[in-house]
């Protein structure tokens, strides 16, 4: 019967198994077992859920340990064809200490291009506070032979990136083609060695909600505790958004209670005010709970976000308003 | 030498069948001379419960019925009284003075019965049209409202016009999908007997019009108190609507009763109406989501 | 409790489970409008606060703080009467005769009114009633602006209420309203009834009825002409006299369906028009290909929304029995979530129960249930030591025949039953002599639409639930009522067919 399994047999040992069986009915028939297995996702009652984060008010300390933890899940970013070595250095400088309030932590991580882990590295030294995540496998679209894509993740691992980012194949999850999909991504797991994997699963190409919970699955089925599934590469139009951000939470909390297999979280890509933050942390809070209210288990993919979340801890600070110039790289400095 | 003529023994039409009351009793129906016609039967308690119980267990096959099959049935409902126009007439005269004028009463009767379920056989496939409606919400959803039978609706009859009232009542509840236990005129009951043997070749289904005779003192009560009627229709004294309104209070029946007092001219132009059908329908509202 | 089966990967190990517990609390959020309520009120008759002709005054309470929020005036016969005269004056020589587009006006006007002092009525109507801010804010205030809003854009297009037909109005229209949603129901009463030319004199609850009385002060800043909308406060008796009066042309109750089975009997001499929105125990239907998540939210919202003070709640949960066990789970951990607590903190999700008399029978049919072998859950939330709350409450394993499967709770109660094909679940929906709403949550298009036929229900919300909009006709089937309100529908049960 059609969604009447009692458990996800997706998450078979190292992901093979039912997943591998069904691949051999053809693409079309897994695709429909895919979507039955981890059941369907309602788009309106997703945003309708997640306008009531929205509507939480947090006050006092309640908002400065907000504001606190989410300057800690920063990966502070720069995607740019322009970026330079001088450019990444002022940033890990700015992920080190994002103010000169001593009660703002550094950020989670910086994230660059795979050609930049070796200036990050140098400029962040050896056993850092602040770890190096870079963007490998083609980023953004992907779309370069596997054995390229590896090879770019082995390139950034050996220059010292703690964390890859790596981008799905969305041709192919598309086409039907989730083994494939699977299988690549499970390359790359291995390609990372220590380094942590984050999956990006750029949810405005796969655009419906029940194929970013399918697509969520599939990759969590192939990732190690501690490794990420990341909403966006930023690139696209649409990025994070909490209607996104919770379909993937909530397949992380079933996905968790039915394995005991803790996947992390990022949100990456539009998410620019202290306010937006505050309000994806609350989803955390309130989907996942305790255990994810951290770095280790949440990040934030963003560039703009860190100067709006130290401007806002200065007005809780200070009790004024601030004005952006007072920021670094402020986004707007007239 | 003449040859005497069978006499027809008058039964209610309940349950597709025609049946004599479970009491057996009758009341004898006499002529305008005062010689005696028939035996009509004396209908109980009993036999509405009985009847009831066969209106529900028709009304979800009629209802599922599509409007256009509903519309067709009641088509050929009016082809059948069409055909035995000249009885009916003669069932309108029975206890009458035949005079010329009540001859030509009792053709009009018969004539404005039948055009009568001619229209409301042309509702069928239209009232939901004028009835229902999509709402714009404000909100990513799709809302609409239908309307849908009550149920098993109770009729109650006007004492003239003796058939066309009783169809004037009928024929908008079925229409849409009720089915109905009536009690028809009390002094003039034949012509119900006689509509019970035209619902029977027309193609309604068995269950859908329950036609009971009887005294309404006797009958009234359990029209009111009998919690699976969902709605009662039709005409009634104040002493009558009160019992009723009072019984129908305990289940929240829905109640549309005019006064007898009234002088009801069951030949206006507002006799016949939308509203009518509408009185015997709930409104039900659903929402869907909008998304992908 | 029926759970997962335990997946290779985690055999052997303990169960996962989520922590919602105290890292990062919320701080109080208190709401600090201002909203601006006098020591006492008066009765609202022909356009002029009065007080009662006796004199009497009664308390109204906050029900989160137990603590007096203003006084009263107790109306009587006399007052009642001259309330009636008003309306009756009203209609004659006014309101009666105005063109329906000058009618409109004065309802825009009453609209926006509304809204430029939403936030004041919204603190008002929580302290009144003890329901969250973040509900009387985002719901109650806005969608009684919209009801006003909405029908003054039918009191001059009244040509097309009924096809076929002309419409007239009725005259003037008593009305008693419900505690669980004071303005918004005096909005959904007030609106139609203007819009078609009627007056009324409408009696809020004895124990909500400041809103009301905060609308009469809109009234007169909307110069509405005297005597259109007159205010009757006071109980049940008060309440009987509006339903009973010989002036009413027709009178509209919302309330208990005991309640209105009683105002059937004391009318059944009359032939008097009538509306009524009485009663339910609403059946949420979730079939085991449903968006899960989505459908345990709306579970959540269908009976914890205005802490089940509603009579469309989703009482009564309907789950497939292959995922019975999920869903339980999932309502479980929603719950751990849920904030129970000072109605004016906005982040309240659940406030106070209306009055100790509903605290009292809640509590007495949760009892029941315990009684009946009903197995309880509520999470480990703290309540305030003042005021009157309940915990959300869930009972599994009820059965169709249990007092809490039957019979309206009207509070953060629960009851949760399986069912193992579509016929099985139509039929236990169907089970009751309410008929009010009914929830279903599937995948699969051709079975809503089936079961939206098949359940009997004024309102069927399909993947939702408790959703509201003027132009969405709202009223019950069998003893949940009879009569719509909202939409075009809910126009005709305030006019005459002319």
């Amino acid at each position: 019967m059609r969604g009447a399994a009692a458990s996800f047999p997706l998450f078979s040992p190292a992901g093979g198994g039912i997943l591998r069986d069904l691949m051999n009915a053809g693409p079309s028939a897994s695709f429909r077992r895919l979507f039955d297995e981890v059941g369907p996702v309602d788009s309106v009652g997703v945003e309708e859920r997640v306008a009531k984060y929205a509507t939480r008010s947090l006050k006092q300390a309640a908002k400065l340990w907000g504001l606190r933890t989410a300057v800690a899940m920063v990966d502070l970013t720069t995607l740019e064809g322009k970026d330079t070595p001088g450019k990444v250095a002022s940033l890990c400088r700015k992920a080190l200490r994002p103010s000169d309030d001593p009660a703002v932590p550094p950020v989670a991580a910086v994230c660059v291009y795979p050609a930049m882990v070796r200036h990050a590295r140098r400029a962040l030294g050896p056993g850092a506070k602040v770890r190096i995540a870079s963007v490998a496998t083609a980023f953004p679209s992907g779309q370069a032979p596997l054995a390229t894509r590896l090879g770019e993740v082995r390139a950034a691992v050996a220059d010292g990136a703690d964390e890859i980012d790596m981008v799905i194949n969305r041709g192919a999850f598309l086409a039907g083609e989730f083994s494939r999909v699977q299988d690549e991504i499970a390359a790359v797991r291995d390609a990372c060695g220590r380094s942590t994997l984050k999956v990006i699963l750029e949810v405005s190409e796969l655009e419906t909600y029940d194929k970013i919970r399918a697509a969520s699955f599939l990759a969590m089925t192939v990732l190690r505790p501690g490794d990420f599934i990341k909403t966006s590469t930023g690139k696209t139009a649409l990025n994070a958004t909490l209607g996104n951000n919770q379909v993937m939470l909530e397949a992380i909390r079933d996905f968790y209670l039915d394995t005991g297999i803790p996947i992390a979280m990022k949100p990456a890509g539009g998410i620019r005010t202290a306010k937006q933050a505050l309000q994806f942390l609350v989803a955390v809070k309130e989907t996942l709970g305790d255990a994810w209210l951290n770095n280790r288990r949440y990040r934030f993919g963003a560039s703009a976000l860190l100067n709006d979340l130290v401007r806002q801890l200065a007005k809780e600070r200070t009790g004024a308003y601030q004005a952006p110039y007072y920021f670094s790289e402020a986004a707007t400095s007239y | 030498m003449s040859r005497l003529p069978i006499t027809k023994t008058p039964k209610v039409y309940v349950g597709g069948a025609f049946i004599r009351s479970e009491s057996a009793r009758v009341f004898p129906l006499r002529d305008a001379a005062g010689a005696f016609f028939a035996h009509i039967p004396q209908c109980t308690r009993k036999d509405l419960r009985n009847a009831i119980e066969a209106a529900a267990a028709a009304g979800p096959g009629w209802a599922k019925r599509t409007a256009y099959n509903r519309g067709q049935i009641l088509y050929r409902l009016a082809e059948m009284l069409e055909a035995r126009s000249a009885e009916l007439a003669a069932a309108l005269l029975v206890g009458v003075k035949a005079t010329p004028r009540a001859r030509a009463a009792a053709a009009r009767e018969v004539a404005a019965t039948i055009d009568r379920i001619i229209y409301y056989a042309g509702w069928a496939d239209k009232y939901e049209q004028l009835l229902g409606s999509v709402n714009p919400v404000a909100a990513p959803y799709f809302n609409f409202t239908v309307t849908e039978p009550m149920g098993v609706v109770g009729v109650l009859a006007p004492a003239t016009p003796a058939l066309l009232g009783l169809a004037s009542l009928l024929a908008p509840a079925i229409v849409s999908g009720n089915t109905v236990v009536a009690l028809a005129s009390e002094s003039q009951p034949y012509p119900a007997i006689l509509l019970g043997e035209m619902l029977a070749t027309s193609d309604l289904p068995g269950g859908v019009v329950n036609l009971l005779t009887g005294f309404r003192r006797e009958l009234v009560p359990t029209f009111a108190t009998h919690t699976h009627l969902r709605a009662l229709s039709g005409v009634a004294t104040a002493g009558e609507r009160r019992a009723l309104r009072l019984g129908a209070a305990e289940s929240v029946k829905r109640t549309r009763l005019r006064p007898a007092e009234d002088r009801i001219d069951w030949y206006a132009a507002d006799a016949q109406s939308l509203a009518a059908v509408g009185d015997t329908l709930e409104y039900k509202t659903t929402w869907h989501p909008i998304g992908a | 409790m029926a759970t997962f089966t335990l997946n290779p990967r985690r055999r052997g190990r303990p169960a996962p489970e989520l922590i919602f517990g105290d890292l990062w609390p919320y701080d109080p959020a208190p709401e600090t409008a201002d909203p601006k309520l006098l020591a006492r009120y008066g009765l609202f008759i022909n356009g002029r606060f009065t007080p009662a002709k006796s004199g009497q005054v009664f308390d109204s309470i906050n029900p989160a703080t137990e603590r007096k929020l203003a006084e009263l005036a107790r109306a009587g016969t006399a007052d009642v009467n001259a309330a009636y005269a008003a309306a009756q004056r009203a209609f004659d020589t006014t309101w009666g005769r105005m063109p329906g587009r000058e009618r409109a006006k004065y309802l825009f006007r009453i609209a926006r009114l509304l809204q430029d002092r939403a936030r004041e009525f919204a603190v008002a109507e929580t302290m009144d009633g003890g329901k969250p801010i973040k509900e009387s804010r985002d719901f109650d205030v806005p969608m009684a602006a919209a009801h006003f809003f909405y029908h003054a854009g039918w009191a001059d297009k009244l040509d097309y209420v009924a096809p076929g037909r002309r419409v007239a109005p009725l005259g003037v229209v008593g009305q008693v309203i419900p505690w669980n949603f004071p303005l918004l129901m005096c909005a959904w009463k007030l609106a139609p009834a203007l819009a078609m030319g009627n007056c009324v004199v409408l009696k809020p609850a004895e124990t909500t009825s400041i809103t009301a009385l905060k609308l009469a002060e809109i009234i007169q800043d909307a110069d509405l002409p005297p005597g259109v909308v007159n205010i009757v406060t006071g109980a049940g008796e008060v309440g009987a006299a509006v339903m009973g009066h010989r002036t009413a042309a027709k009178v509209a109750f919302t309330g208990s369906t005991e309640v209105g089975k009683s105002i059937l009997r004391s009318l059944a001499g009359t032939d008097q028009k009538m509306t009524l929105e009485l009663g339910g125990k609403a059946a949420n239907i979730i079939f085991d290909d449903a968006p899960l998540d989505q459908a345990v939210e709306g579970v959540i919202n269908g009976i914890f929304f205005n802490q089940g003070h509603v009579c469309c709640a989703g009482s009564r949960l309907l789950v497939q029995e292959s995922i019975a066990g999920r869903v339980l789970a999932k309502l479980k951990q929603r719950l751990q979530v849920l904030r129970v607590g000072d109605p004016l903190d906005k982040n309240t999700d659940l406030g106070a129960i209306n009055s100790r008399e509903q605290l009292r029978k809640i509590t007495a049919l949760v009892k029941a249930g315990v009684r009946e072998g009903a197995e309880l859950y509520q999470p480990a939330c703290v309540l305030p030591a003042r005021g009157w709350y309940f915990r959300p409450t869930l009972f599994s394993g009820v059965t169709m025949s249990q007092r809490i499967a039957r019979e309206e709770i009207f509070g953060p109660v629960l009851s949760i039953l399986t069912f193992r094909t579509p016929e099985e679940a139509v039929e236990k929906a169907n089970n009751t002599a309410y008929g009010l709403s009914a929830g279903v949550w599937t995948d699969k298009g051709a079975r809503i639409l089936k079961l939206a036929t098949e359940l009997k229900a004024g309102v069927v919300w399909a993947n939702t639930y408790n959703k509201f909009d003027p132009a969405s006709p709202f009223g019950g089937y069998k003893e949940s009522g009879f009569g719509r309100e909202g939409g075009r529908q809910g126009l005709l049960d305030y006019c005459r067919l002319a």
